[in-house]
């Protein structure tokens, strides 16, 4: 049952703003799908693993009788497995692929916002006039309601006021549309807004204090997305503080108090991480085009879905009445799935002008309004037997989500290793400052920070090498595979001790690893058509936000066909098409891919029977391959085309949904327990320099073993997992939202002060992903964009310690930060 | 407009004015700026615009004609002094492929060659063009024969979500103009200024070396 295999880190967090509500249930009851189902052998394990219980082995699945069962393994395979290029990249190297900025359509108008300067506010009014007497204005739309934020639950105690209460610098109000994008500019600035100010504050520490200004006025709180984030539902609030949110799984596990009293060795330190911003290169926008009978919206999203369903429900129209597309998108990394204030300003521009609308957003009102990922306080303790046994974790998290919540780290300390004994307790601190959204892996590259680094400083107290001591904690077999193959490619046992390296810059190497999760959306559909010209098509409202998937379901239905992946049109992002899953949480693979390759088995058993005849023989004794259609055991054989040319019908089509994950109870390899808590996640190394006389760190080289499952498409894998490292190095170096205290607002909101690596900071990095079968769906693929990122900030920081003997607990490591490191523990030395 | 050197009109008109303070860019789009054939980016610097006083001109800040030589097509067109060339090319002719991410010139998303050189076409007035050649990334590829980056860039995959993907191809493909046999190192310093944000770099040096290569000498 898929919802069994799904592990979130934070149960209880997915309140979901425009999500799929049943998507990650099944409504089936399993005696139902039992009779439906066959008895199927599988391979599962790891290819090549060094350990043999890991190695590939035969398991037992039930499928569904309607399902083609296991696909062979990627060595046996023509086209998935393969590095295929991108299907689209001629499209995207020539400037023709069509992105929401890029769509005009006719009569359409351009729109600007009009956001808050003031961080915390009540409108008195809003004065229009000028702006609507502007040359070149259309429309004016003042937002009635703000999503995406925290609210307060209690709705009779929110501040009583005629609009939403400001409660950010960049907090969206209004909307101009104009007949040009300068025009609506100007305009923009000529809207008058009177404001009662009111107290605010916008750092942490002093949102903590008894007599901080109140962010809110009454405990509020905010759901998450269909990329995750957001905050525990039922949790008390006092002043701006909302929490503990305890876990793991509601309540301590065990007695941390007993396993600190029977460690060997406890250790404990502080850790801080910054505010990211996501900073997609597109900026969030719509074009919405508003008809009678239609809803049209071009968006760059990441959920076509989730999209139209907010848009259907914040103007109470049907779903059916709503269309989504997105053919192209640039970027998304966990901020963009719902309509957003932006998108019902236009869509609401668009109805009033009765002419489409296009809004971009700015970069400005990019870093401040959109989502961002939440900081972190984080104070985690560990203790441990001098064998290597964790006896106890116990993590206490403050951070902020600005005015949404999400700022829990604990999905590492609850999910990573195994320990009898876990205290988790999160805390949400509201500031006047824009909400947070899920971004890559919510709240796992910061806890990963702080455990990680805790993990090494208690290897080395207890005398034990990083690497082994996390062999003793972690079992799970690709890890184990990851820290095997790592160690290798970094040469890990040439590693120097601390601080070795005698001259001023000093060299190190770390390792981290990374926890995920197996997370599917049972709301994923394809439709495979062949017609009788011989062309091939897929159709599926998933979106491909940069990872890939609209090449990996070429390669699929090719794979099932015997065609070339080039000679499959693969129609995506739109809502138009059987309903995709939104691209977040490493999902998109794990979901779409079983409804795609069952599509395609479906859609050639079709066409299998029609061109039977014409080769004399039965569905069954034919094969497809390199292009043909052949007779086994005869020499009978017809092109592709030639027997599509022939069909009786001029289309066969077929749609699929995804399954759920197959039920492994008649497994006898006891491997029962991995497909109940399937977790995706990778080894990397990192070796840094650091002048210890500038407080520059620089990295070097990375190297990342990871897994997911069955790679799909090992050259599209490689550039995902180069891009979480990218991420991750850029986090844990340079990016920053840097807030002023005195009036709120965000000094660096463009691109060349919020800093972020480029060429020249990105280090040499290896990449190796192992391929692994867990015999769970019909493609048994897995996601790789989170688990990409979460360990590289501290892989580099332990690889800082590794050079320095200095433990580095606060992220970014610029000079000043690093060279206060460096001093204060010259001082505590002295 | 090629008859008279540049120069900038001394007011700029209200609505043009940023309500708090000029910023960078609030200068450049109501500068107004006109300028000589050849006098290329300097006015941007704000050095040469004001030697010239004697033959001061102002233009806008209406519309105003202007012809636009883009990928080998003389265009004619009207746009406003301070539009800038990216805007020109996406709004006026839809030429889409130039991206605009950060509009301040600190991304390079937007990058196009003016004659064989690489510009911010969102630091670019339209009007301060001349009769330089402009290629975007439409013009890159000679009708179906990719350039070599264009087509290195697929066989590395030196692209994801594909946003910057023209600038850093018009970046590279400039650099082999000036540079046929770079090292990864020149290749580094050539993109220094491209943003990518999916995190393409180590493909995207990759591409470059090798369409260097595969153009030969």
């Amino acid at each position: 049952m898929l919802a069994q295999t799904q592990v979130k880190a934070n149960d209880g967090k997915g309140g979901t703003k425009g999500e799929p509500k049943p998507a990650k249930q099944s409504t089936t009851p399993a005696s139902t799908s039992a009779q439906q189902t066959r008895p199927a052998t599988f391979q599962a394990g790891i290819a090549g693993a060094a350990v043999t219980e890991d190695q590939i082995a035969e398991v037992k699945r039930l499928v569904p009788a309607d399902q083609p069962g296991q696909l062979p393994l990627n060595p046996e395979l023509k086209s998935i497995g393969r590095p295929v290029h991108r299907i689209d990249g001629p499209f995207k190297t020539t400037g023709r692929a069509r992105y929401t900025a890029d769509v005009y359509l006719p009569g359409m108008l351009y729109a600007a916002m009009v956001s808050s300067g003031v961080p915390h506010a009540r409108i008195r009014s809003i004065d229009t006039s000028k702006a609507q007497a502007y040359p070149g204005v259309k429309g004016v739309y003042v937002l009635e309601h703000l999503s995406d934020v925290a609210e307060v639950k209690d709705k009779s105690k929110e501040l009583p006021s005629k609009y939403p209460i400001v409660r950010f610098a960049g907090q969206p109000i209004a909307g101009i549309a104009a007949t040009t994008q300068a025009a609506a500019f100007e305009a923009a600035k000529l809207v008058e807004i009177d404001y009662e100010q009111l107290p605010f504050v916008t750092t942490v520490e002093e949102a903590r204090r008894p007599n901080a200004p109140a962010v809110y006025p009454a405990p509020a709180v905010m759901g998450g997305s269909a990329g995750g984030g957001g905050g525990a539902a039922n949790v008390p609030q006092k002043g701006n503080v909302r929490g503990p949110a305890i876990g793991p799984r509601g309540a301590e596990k065990g007695s941390t108090e007993k396993g600190f009293a029977g460690a060997d060795a406890v250790v404990e330190g502080d850790f801080r991480t910054q505010i990211e911003t996501h900073s997609a290169l597109e900026t969030h926008g719509v074009v919405a085009d508003w008809k009678p009978d239609m809803l049209t919206v071009y968006a760059s999203t990441q959920g076509t879905s989730t999209v139209r369903d907010e848009m259907a429900e914040v103007f109470s129209i049907p779903k059916s009445r709503v269309r989504v597309i997105t053919e192209y998108m640039g970027g998304g990394f966990g901020a963009k799935f719902g309509a957003g204030n932006f998108g019902v300003v236009a869509a609401a521009l668009s109805k009033q002008t009765g002419a489409p609308v296009k809004l971009m957003l700015t970069r400005k009102d990019e870093h401040l309004s959109v989502g961002n990922r939440p900081d972190a306080r984080i104070h985690l303790k560990a203790g441990a037997k001098k064998d290597g046994t964790l006896t106890a974790l116990h993590l206490v998290s403050y951070g902020t989500a600005g005015v949404g919540t999400g700022a829990g780290t604990a999905g590492p300390t609850q999910n990573m290793y195994k320990c009898e004994n876990v205290l988790t307790e999160e805390y949400d601190v509201f500031i006047n400052a824009g909400p947070a959204s899920a971004m890559r892996a919510p709240g796992h590259p910061q806890g990963c920070f702080a455990l990680e680094q805790t993990i090494d400083d208690l290897a080395e107290k207890i005398g034990m090498d990083p690497l082994e001591f996390r062999d003793k904690m972690d079992e799970h077999p690709a890890r184990r595979e990851e820290r095997r193959i790592g160690a290798q490619m970094a040469n890990w046992s040439a590693r120097h001790r601390p601080g070795a390296d005698p001259g001023p810059i000093k060299h190190g190497l770390g390792v981290a690893q990374a926890v995920w999760y197996r997370i599917g959306n049972m709301d994923s559909a394809a439709e495979v058509r062949i017609t009788r010209d011989g062309s091939v098509e897929l159709l599926s409202g998933v979106q491909d936000i940069g990872g890939g998937i609209r090449t990996v379901l070429a390669q699929i239905v090719a794979e099932e066909l015997g065609l070339r992946p080039q000679d499959v049109s693969v129609r995506i992002g739109d809502t138009n098409f059987p309903q995709g899953p939104p691209s977040g949480g490493s999902m998109t693979t794990n979901s779409i891919t079983p409804a795609a390759r069952d599509a395609s088995y479906r859609a050639k058993q079709q066409f299998l029977e029609q061109v039977a005849p014409l080769l004399n023989t039965t569905p069954d004794q034919i094969e497809l391959s390199g292009g043909r259609v052949s007779a086994k055991n005869s020499s009978d054989s017809l092109t592709f085309r030639q027997a599509a040319s022939r069909m009786k019908t001029d289309e066969v089509a077929a749609r699929a949904s995804r399954a759920e994950d197959y039920d492994s109870d008649s497994d006898a390899r006891g491997s029962r327990r991995r497909s109940r808590m399937v977790t995706y996640g990778g080894v990397q190394f990192a070796q840094v320099s650091v002048d210890t006389e500038t407080g520059v760190v620089r990295v070097e080289k990375v190297w990342a073993v990871h897994d997911c499952g069955r790679p799909m498409n090992p050259l599209l894998l490689e550039s995902q997992i180069n891009g979480g490292i990218i991420q991750g190095l850029s986090y844990a170096l340079f990016e920053n939202r840097v807030l002023e205290r005195n009036y709120g607002l965000m000094l660096n909101a463009n691109l060349e002060q919020y800093k972020i690596a480029g060429s020249r900071e990105t280090p040499e990095i290896k990449v190796h992903v192992i391929e692994q079968y867990y015999g769970l769906s019909s493609t048994d693929a897995g996601g790789i964009g989170e688990p990409a990122k979460i360990p590289t900030a501290a892989a580099i920081a332990n690889a800082f310690y590794n050079a320095t003997g200095v433990r580095i607990r606060e992220i970014p490591m610029r000079p000043a930060i690093v060279l206060a490191a460096l001093g204060k523990s010259k001082g505590m030395s002295a | 407009m090629r008859d008279k050197p540049s120069q900038r009109s001394p007011s700029p008109p209200s609505p043009e004015m940023p309500k708090h303070g000029t910023t960078r860019r609030g200068f450049l789009k109501s500068a107004g700026v006109i300028s000589a054939g050849t006098a290329g980016l300097e006015v941007l610097h704000g050095v040469s615009v004001a030697e010239d006083e004697a033959q001061a001109r102002v233009a806008g800040p209406g519309k105003i004609p202007l012809k636009l030589d883009i990928n080998g097509q003389v265009h004619s067109l009207s746009v406003e002094p301070r539009a800038t060339l990216a805007e020109t090319l996406r709004d006026e002719l839809h030429l889409t492929g130039t991206k605009v991410v950060c509009d301040r010139g600190s991304c390079s998303a937007c990058t196009v060659m003016l004659d064989k050189t690489p510009v911010c076409s969102c630091m670019t007035l339209a009007v301060d063009v001349g009769d330089r050649k402009i290629t975007t990334i439409e013009g890159l590829a000679q009708g179906d024969n990719l350039h070599p980056v264009q087509a290195a860039f697929i066989a590395h995959d030196g692209l994801q979500c594909g946003f910057c993907t023209s600038g850093m191809i018009m970046s590279c493909a400039a650099l082999l103009e000036r540079n046929p046999h770079p090292t990864r190192d020149d290749v580094k310093t050539a993109i220094s200024g491209n943003i990518c944000r999916c995190g393409t770099y180590p493909k995207v040096f990759d591409a470059v070396l090798a369409a260097s290569e595969s153009r030969g000498t």
